[in-house]
């Protein structure tokens, strides 16, 4: 076989991955967005977030030991402990879900009629807000992230495409277990919105609110628990990414990665936001290394956003969305 | 008692236009102007320049920019700052291509440079709607970033990959390089703010800007009463690219001095939204107050914290992130239409007072 | 049957034209439903022609497709004579068709004149130059539209609000709002989507009066969408009644009213 194609084959293999990545940060898009129709832009700050309070959770850091320092003149910075991954992360799940309960509190119940675009800035000054929050609480230096996930080159595909087409794949033993996580993460999803009494409500309140309040649905609560599950979402992607590249501010910069994605599946589909992670996934890296050496590399950096609007001239909609019907 | 309509009448259309009908404002407007023009230029100095007037002239420019493009024509935009530096480094092209003409010039033209690429990146907006249109100008903003990072050509091949702004004059008073002096600078931007305002003023108070104002609030409808969209659009995105273009012209050539292309990121795209959210969509009043609040908060802030209370300024930074977005959240809650709006608000208790209605 | 290019003068003294607006067999789908069934009338200059039907009946979709909104899969629509090429609904305005709608669609951005004023926009000409230095064309053009939507304003009584947002005013305000800015392009066809709506009998009067205004002083061709049957018959000339999308009337209110078919529309009786 080439070896173009093999190394082409590999390089297919690396963007599902990164795809499948992308497409969990872009569920958290699409569960907030059809719940609420907010477009929720703090997205990839909350992984971030979610990554640092582990991280801090995990360390034993004193929240806040920066200002609390600066105010006092102390310096106190650990309590000393360790907590064991598990019990952390789910001390983290706890802070999301109080996260959730504020957000919907503080802002959005005041902000019920206001028009899209309103919701949306919302979003970004929450964005700031928890990038700002984040860093005081935890400080802002790059962190390790460890629980426990196997990491590396993974042999066994080293050694068995090494013997099939005389080149091993370097594929990291950390984005399968990222795959199959996700994929897990997708199913329970999809599965709790269709066959969970909660998740009809949920999808009764994201097609209309006032009908929804007129059966007995509490658009709070529901609310609450679509931000509390975009939080869980986020920090099953934000340990994830943190896992393969520290925690650190770039990865906030993954949500703006997943607005091509969301453009081409579509704001309001599941399975949308999985394709169109895929083919942005994908997209990416083979374009990059077909094309990328010609013009001057780096091309990761804009291809999904310049694919996504090309696609959205020829289909607005995107792949999966609801077709815009336009009435007066 | 003092702020009066009463006996002020208007007897035609052309005064009733008036962009200051009531003569108290007028003559708040023409003070300003004075204090502007003839007091400022000799108190100023090297540190205000830089900390607080420059970026002002230059960002308000910026937000009277997206404010056409966003808060009349409701086309919302992320790649403020890949237009900004389309107008740095067009004027970088100008100046070392053409030495010999004037760099007012150059600003001019880079701003229609930025016109024109905008008119390009606007094209979608006629497919494209809300959000789908912010995301795309995301393209715009990564796309031209990376474009003037890579394609040397567009920093004549230097080894850094820097752009940096050769010596100008204007009158013979060098208004770039090192040699420049502050006032210079300064009364520079500000001729072109006070022309590109008045421009502004002007356009959004015509047709164009309610043929502007009818697609934002109901495109659908605008279109069935004879409004082009296409030509609406354009235009927007056209007139709003110029702005910026020349901001990022200024921004590089007398205020940067020199500059690489993270000068133009993201984060600059956010800033000058942020400015005209606060200070008010749809207002040319509220992009001086968006850009003066977001220009002087730092400022405050790092005097306040680092040099009084003496705390990191990483720390100060951090609060900045924490300030800026929960003010955001704040306004839109309380005042989506921003300082315009208290202003406004202010004006009309005002009209009334002492009576309370 | 009247000679369709003759005019003749009604019994209180208007002048009734020949054909301005033929629609001839337009049927509409939009995906697997179709909304109008191969239908086909016309509309004289100078007369008030009302469209009637249950609800559903595809009534609005008939104005948007008058409009220029929606283009009709089969049929052909003549204004003035001309077959309509395949055109923008603001190149159809452009042609001199006004119209109001049936869920308010001001520009709730900006002011009671302001919102007139758009209506001006497909005349007003000055260039992006001559309005950046709001000099000569530009500065001309401004004042002298100003003068054409004051006088509508005049006419519809709305003087006291013309600089108030339209968002703060009342519903039935709003809808006179609505009635200004359709006005102001000095339409040659207007077209009324349920200008009643939601009003009382005071507020009806006072709109039954302003369209009747209209179509009197300015010979404006009025075509509009109505429920209320006394409305209907006191203000029209002719009818047309839809019903799921075909047409199951057309003629004088009196020929309407006594038509069988018409009467099983609208006290329900079963179709097969």
């Amino acid at each position: 076989m080439p070896e173009q194609l093999v190394f082409a084959m590999e390089v297919f293999l690396n963007g599902l991955m990164a795809g499948v990545l992308y497409a969990l940060v872009a569920l958290g898009f699409v569960l907030i967005y059809k719940a609420s129709g907010i477009f929720n832009y703090a997205q990839g700050v909350m992984a971030l977030f979610s990554a640092m309070t582990l991280v801090g959770i995990m360390e034993g850091q004193v929240p806040f030991s920066h200002l609390i320092n600066a105010i006092l003149g102390t310096s106190v910075h650990h309590f000393g402990w360790h907590l064991p991954a598990a019990l952390a992360i789910l001390v983290t799940m706890g802070v999301m879900v109080l996260l959730a309960w504020l957000v919907q509190v503080v802002i959005f119940r005041h902000l019920v009629n206001q028009e899209p675009i309103i919701l949306f800035m919302a979003t970004i000054g929450l964005a700031y807000f928890l990038e700002g929050l984040g860093d005081l609480m935890w400080g802002s230096d790059i962190k390790k992230l460890d629980v426990g996930l196997p990491q590396g080159i993974n042999l066994w595909i080293d050694e068995t495409t090494f013997n099939i087409f005389d080149y091993g794949f370097f594929i990291d033993n950390l984005d399968i277990v990222a795959t199959i996580i996700a994929a897990l993460l997708v199913g329970v999803l999809v599965a709790f919105s269709q066959y969970t009494k909660q998740g009809r409500a949920m999808r009764a309140v994201a097609d209309d609110h006032q009908a929804a309040l007129s059966v007995g649905v509490s658009l709070s609560f529901i609310w609450v628990m679509v931000w509390s599950v975009a939080g869980f979402v986020a920090l099953v992607a934000g340990i994830m990414w943190g896992a393969k590249s520290g925690v650190q501010f770039s990865l906030s910069l993954i949500a703006l990665k997943a607005l091509p994605v969301l453009m081409l599946g579509g704001f309001t589909s599941i399975p949308g936001a999985i394709v169109g992670g895929l083919i942005i996934g994908v997209g990416e890296k083979l374009f990059e290394f077909a094309i990328g050496p010609i013009i001057g590399g780096a091309t990761e950096n804009w291809f999904a956003y310049v694919l996504a609007l090309v696609f959205l001239v020829f289909r607005p909609q995107g792949l999966f969305g609801d077709k815009i019907i336009e009435r007066v | 008692m003092f702020y009066r309509e009463a006996g002020d009448f208007k007897t035609s259309y052309q005064d009733d236009n008036q962009t200051f009908p009531i003569k108290f404002d007028r003559y708040r407007y023409y003070f300003v102007l004075f204090v502007a023009f003839a007091i400022i230029p000799f108190i100023i100095n090297d540190y205000w320049a830089n900390a607080v007037f420059l970026p002002f002239l230059i960002y308000a420019i910026a937000a009277i920019g997206l404010n056409i493009l966003t808060g009349y024509c409701g086309q919302v935009s992320l790649g403020t700052g890949g237009f900004m530096a389309v107008g740095g480094y067009a004027i970088y092209k100008f100046m070392t291509a053409f030495p010999d003409v004037n760099v007012f010039f150059h600003v001019i033209l880079a701003g229609l440079v930025t016109a024109f690429v905008g008119v390009l990146f606007g094209l979608p907006s006629l497919r494209i709607k809300g959000f789908y249109l912010a995301v795309a100008t995301l393209a715009a903003q990564f796309f031209l970033v990376w474009l003037f990072n890579r394609v040397p050509w567009f920093y004549n091949y230097s080894a850094s990959g820097q752009i940096t702004a050769p010596e100008r004059t204007v009158f013979s008073n060098p208004v770039t390089g090192a040699n420049s002096e502050p006032w210079m600078v300064y009364l520079f931007c500000l001729v072109f703010l006070v022309m590109l305002t008045l421009v502004a003023r002007n356009l959004t108070r015509g047709a164009l800007g309610r043929s502007w104002m009818a697609i934002r609030d109901m495109d659908i409808a605008a279109e069935i009463i004879g409004v082009n969209p296409l030509k609406a659009k354009l235009t927007a995105f056209a007139v709003s690219s110029f702005y910026v273009g020349v901001a990022g012209a200024l921004y590089f050539s007398v205020y940067l001095g020199a500059a690489e292309t993270e000068a133009f990121g993201i984060t600059k795209s956010f800033n000058i939204l942020f400015m005209i959210i606060i200070g008010g969509l749809g207002s040319i009043f509220g992009s001086f107050a968006g850009a003066a609040f977001l220009v002087l908060l730092p400022v405050v802030l790092k005097n306040v914290l680092v040099a009084w209370l003496g705390w990191p300024t990483d720390l100060a930074a951090h609060l900045e992130f924490l300030i800026v977005g929960g003010l955001i959240i704040t306004f839109l809650i309380l005042e989506p239409h921003g300082l315009a709006q208290l202003w406004r608000v202010t004006k009309e208790k005002l009209r009334l007072w002492p009576f309370p209605y | 049957m009247l000679d369709q290019e003759q005019g003749y003068v009604t019994a209180d003294g208007r002048q009734i034209g020949g054909t301005v607006m033929d629609m001839r067999n337009i049927t509409l789908r939009f995906g697997g439903v179709t909304a109008i069934k191969d239908i086909s009338f016309d509309i004289r200059e100078g007369e008030i022609r009302a469209i009637i039907g249950p609800n559903g009946a595809g009534k609005s979709s008939m104005l948007n497709v008058i409009s220029g909104f929606y283009v009709p899969q089969e049929g052909e629509v003549y204004f003035r004579g001309q077959k309509r090429a395949p055109m923008r609904p603001y190149e159809v305005a452009r042609q001199g068709i006004a119209r109001t709608f049936q869920n308010i669609a001001l520009f709730e951005g900006m002011s009671v004149l302001d919102n007139v004023m758009t209506g001006r926009l497909t005349q007003m000409k000055a260039g992006i130059l001559s309005q950046a230095l709001w000099r000569g064309k530009a500065e001309k053009e401004e004042v002298e539209n100003r003068e054409i939507c004051e006088k509508v304003i005049d006419f519809l009584e709305i003087q006291h609000i013309r600089k108030t947002p339209v968002a703060r005013l009342p519903y039935g305000l709003k809808k006179r709002v609505e009635l200004a800015r359709a006005l102001a392009s000095e339409p040659k066809l207007l077209l009324l989507d349920e200008p009643m709506a939601g009003m009382n009998v005071e507020e009806k009067e006072d709109m039954s009066r302003f369209i009747l205004d209209v179509n009197d002083e300015f010979g404006t061709t009025i075509a509009l969408i109505e429920h209320d049957m006394g409305v209907v018959m006191d203000l029209s000339d002719r009818v047309v009644v839809m019903d799921y999308g075909r047409k199951i009337g057309d003629g004088t209110p009196d020929e309407v009213r006594n038509n069988q078919e018409v009467i099983d529309a609208y006290l329900g009786v079963s179709h097969d």
